[in-house]
């Protein structure tokens, strides 16, 4: 009994720990998306952010200036997202696609030449990392509250604020919004930006709290999940929260089930079971529901006529 | 003339905006009284609505002064023109549908960083509103679920809300119901009665005569005339709208009519929205014959010509098409329309006519692409199709003589004779043609018309809708006038003139 009790403890400690920067990611995606600016980039933003996290601590020893350099990294790229999609007025795809791009090769090759080591940072420790507040086992750091806490900041913000109300009018009908004497393109890099502060929050979390350094490639998709979180939460913070959660169980039970032998299947692969939360993404995001619900002007630039 | 300047609410001096190659508004001046209703009427394309926009601020002029009461003020955008007490209500309504009413209401004006204030402080101030003007609208209604006139209050109470003063409308009634319209008509009345100033831009002469105080008349961007409302008639206003324009005088032999090659019984088109796009439309074209359409654009033209071509099938009656029968029960596609021997050639040719990405010499068989001998066994053969559209070319005078060339680099009158030889090539039995001349130079407009005459000739059946008076006065055989969806009269072509068919347009004479 106390055994299964330890291991569902312990099971759900682990989908909280992978669902926080899916959280964050999906919580910074949605004020971008809700303000109408797709963001494919959350990936290469959370690469980047990771990466200039765990250099940044590694050099000056302070898991705070590397949270600090992880925002900075991600709103470059936000910026550069904005500048292509915002005041472009580009196709918001082909920027997101090639900020991952970006930010793939970027920080193999700064990690490269910095630090000699294949791509990868020196392992980090102590206070080069943010470490668990109450219960060092869970790996409780700041950063899972911070995730959290996204969540209901997040639904006031879209629900409750002037801010907020302006953001889903521009999602929807941008001319209204101008026509209503509100710069579009102002509030539409507000949103970007905010993208830009949670998904470098995601990246810190991954490289000086989750793990102890950057290692290429460290995000594997996980942005791509957390824009899969977005729609199947219809592009609203507490069911995207909820299916953040479904991925981080699906992942953590994947960990358990690793050389268990299920009844009537026997040993399950290890490469299928690590392969599920990846075919749950293609799953939803190939349209196994509907998309009725995304903002209207969504990956539309906004032109006026002149 | 200090004094006049000091009861006007807004006034315009020698405003002047061109969009690329087209000069839409030519140093237009204009004077609205303060508290008064003033129209603003002409046809389609005179530049009423650019007028305005630059009044709002969505354009910028490329010349020219705004006065609001009196004081030169600069409109970069509608944030200036809502600080100098400006609303409008434009014709496309700028509301966000999943939003509720208070939503719309408090957008952009949300008076606080929190909702929750705003939105208290707009229902109570929409209950006042409600109550003064009986405008009356469910503040947590989502806007999807309204009717159009619902929405239409929406946005005058939008205006109100911000304490507008003055009040511009564009267009307000075109998708109304009469019944809507009236109401919009009073609550006008009851808005000047306490002081606002109200700009009604349209192209419908009754509303004028029935709710304004002064009348201004555009035409090519120019301010015609102004007139006193009490001191003219609609007769004098169709005619200024109109103006005397030249004909272009083309000898047409007397028609020989054979037999009816198209026919619409009851027609009708309703919307998903319910609204009844058209309405008990019943015609006849038969060989040898151009019948005309005319009309103000908007008024279920465009649907007429998507529901005979069968790009969109009726709600309600019946099309006879060279012996085929089409109903709602028994649609029918363009391209076995087509195969009917019915041709198309659409009104709006960069959309529906034409791919401009596309070659001349695909666009020259656009629709016709999996016939011999354009294409075998599933494999286009290129140098057929080539050969195919020089010949068109030739024939019907394309320049340059150039299939290879992508069809945007033609200019529109040479795209439109493309398209019009693709569609007459095949001496097709009914020929449906949608504005055969807009945005054609003159040279080529004349020989678009002679070919259309020549096929009518031939024995083709052919239909053709414009919004050019003078377009329908010198080709058609018979002319039908629709408005509001139906067609509300018919006149042979000897006896029509431009003052008769235009009152019948603007709704104010049923023939």
């Amino acid at each position: 009994m106390e055994e299964t009790l330890t291991l569902v403890i312990a099971t759900l400690a682990a989908t909280l720990r992978v669902a926080t920067p899916l959280v964050l990611c999906a919580m910074g995606g949605l004020f971008s998306e809700k303000s109408g600016i797709i963001d494919v980039g959350l990936e290469g933003k959370m690469l980047m952010a990771a990466f200039f996290a765990a250099a940044t601590a590694s050099l000056t020893g302070s898991a705070w200036a590397g949270v600090g350099a992880a925002i900075l990294a991600a709103e470059v790229l936000a910026l550069l997202h904005g500048f292509a999609c915002i005041t472009h007025r580009g196709n918001q795809v082909v920027s997101g696609i090639a900020i991952n791009i970006l930010a793939m090769g970027l920080t193999v090759v700064l990690g490269a030449a910095w630090f000699g080591r294949g791509g990868q940072t020196p392992p980090l420790a102590g206070t080069e990392r943010l470490n668990p507040i109450f219960f060092p086992v869970a790996g409780d750091n700041i950063l899972v509250y911070v995730a959290l806490l996204s969540v209901p900041f997040a639904w006031w913000v879209i629900d409750r604020t002037r801010f907020g109300l302006r953001l889903r009018a521009v999602g929807e009908v941008p001319l209204a919004v101008d026509a209503a004497g509100i710069s579009v393109s102002w509030l539409r890099y507000r949103a970007v930006l905010l993208c830009g502060l949670f998904a470098g929050l995601a990246g810190a979390y991954l490289s000086i709290a989750q793990n102890a350094g950057f290692s290429r490639d460290m995000t594997a998709g996980q942005g791509f999940i957390a824009l899969a979180a977005i729609i199947f939460g219809r592009w609203r913070p507490v069911p995207a929260f909820g299916a953040c959660l479904a991925f981080g169980l699906l992942d953590a039970t994947a960990i358990r089930l690793q050389g268990v032998k299920l009844p009537g299947i026997g040993e399950v692969p290890v490469q299928l079971i690590q392969a599920l939360p990846y075919l749950l993404t293609l799953f939803l995001l190939a349209g196994f529901i509907g998309r009725t619900v995304a903002p209207k002007a969504a990956g539309v630039p906004y032109e006026k006529e002149h | 003339m200090q004094e006049l300047t000091a009861d006007a609410a807004i006034e315009l001096r020698g405003i002047d905006k061109s969009f690329g190659s087209v000069h839409a508004v030519r140093g237009a001046s204009l004077r609205v009284e303060r508290g008064s209703i003033t129209g603003i009427v002409g046809e389609n394309g005179a530049g009423k609505s650019t007028l305005m926009s630059i009044l709002y601020g969505l354009y910028r002029a490329d010349a020219g002064e705004i006065l609001i009461e009196g004081r030169p003020v600069e409109m970069a955008s509608p944030r200036d023109a809502i600080g100098h007490g400006i609303g409008m209500v434009h014709q496309h309504f700028m509301l966000v549908d999943s939003f509720t009413v208070l939503e719309n209401l408090i957008l952009g004006a949300e008076g606080g960083a929190l909702l929750a204030g705003g939105l208290a402080a707009a229902r109570t101030e929409l209950a006042r509103l409600a109550g003064e003007y009986g405008l009356a609208v469910d503040p947590d209604a989502r806007v999807a679920d309204l009717s159009v006139g619902e929405q239409q209050r929406v946005e005058i109470l939008k205006v109100l809300l911000r304490g507008a003063r003055i009040l511009i409308l564009d267009e307000p009634s075109a998708v109304l119901t009469p019944q809507e319209t009236d109401r919009l008509l009073q609550i006008l009345r009851l808005l000047r009665d306490r002081g606002v100033t109200v700009v009604l831009i349209t192209h419908k002469l009754r509303e004028i005569l029935a709710v304004t105080d002064k009348v201004i008349v555009m035409r090519r961007g120019e301010v015609v005339a102004e007139r006193r409302t009490a001191e003219t008639d609609a007769q004098d206003l169709a005619e200024l709208m109109v103006g005397r324009t030249v004909r272009f005088d083309l000898d047409k032999a007397p028609a020989r009519e054979g037999e009816t090659m198209l026919a619409a019984r009851h027609l009708s088109l309703v919307d998903g929205r319910g609204v009844r796009l058209l309405d008990d439309i019943s015609l006849e074209v038969r060989a040898g014959e151009i019948v005309g359409i005319a009309g103000v654009s908007g008024n279920g033209q465009t649907e007429l010509l998507q529901v005979l071509s069968g790009i969109r099938p009726p709600t309600g009656g019946e099309i006879e098409a060279c012996g085929r029968r089409v109903d709602a029960a028994h649609p029918v596609d363009p391209a076995e329309m087509r195969d009917l021997g019915v041709a198309h050639v659409p009104e709006d040719r960069l959309r529906q006519g034409l791919v401009p990405a596309f070659l001349a010499s695909e666009t020259s068989i656009l629709g016709y692409q999996d016939r011999e001998p354009f294409c075998h066994n599933y494999l286009m053969d290129g140098p057929a199709v080539g050969r195919y559209c020089a010949d068109l070319m030739e024939r019907f005078d394309v320049r340059p003589r150039a299939p290879g060339l992508r069809s945007s680099n033609f200019s529109g009158g040479n795209q439109q004779k493309l398209i019009l030889a693709r569609e007459m090539a095949r001496n097709p039995k009914v020929l449906l043609v949608g504005q055969p001349t807009r945005g054609v130079d003159i040279g080529a407009i004349e020989f678009i018309r002679r070919e259309l005459i020549k096929s009518r000739d031939a024995g083709c059946a052919v239909l053709v809708v414009s919004v050019e008076l003078e377009e329908i006065l010198s080709l058609a055989d018979r002319i039908l006038v629709m408005f509001g969806g139906r067609i509300v009269g018919e006149v042979a072509a000897g006896e029509a003139d431009e003052r008769m068919l235009g009152l019948m347009m603007a709704g104010a004479r049923a023939a």
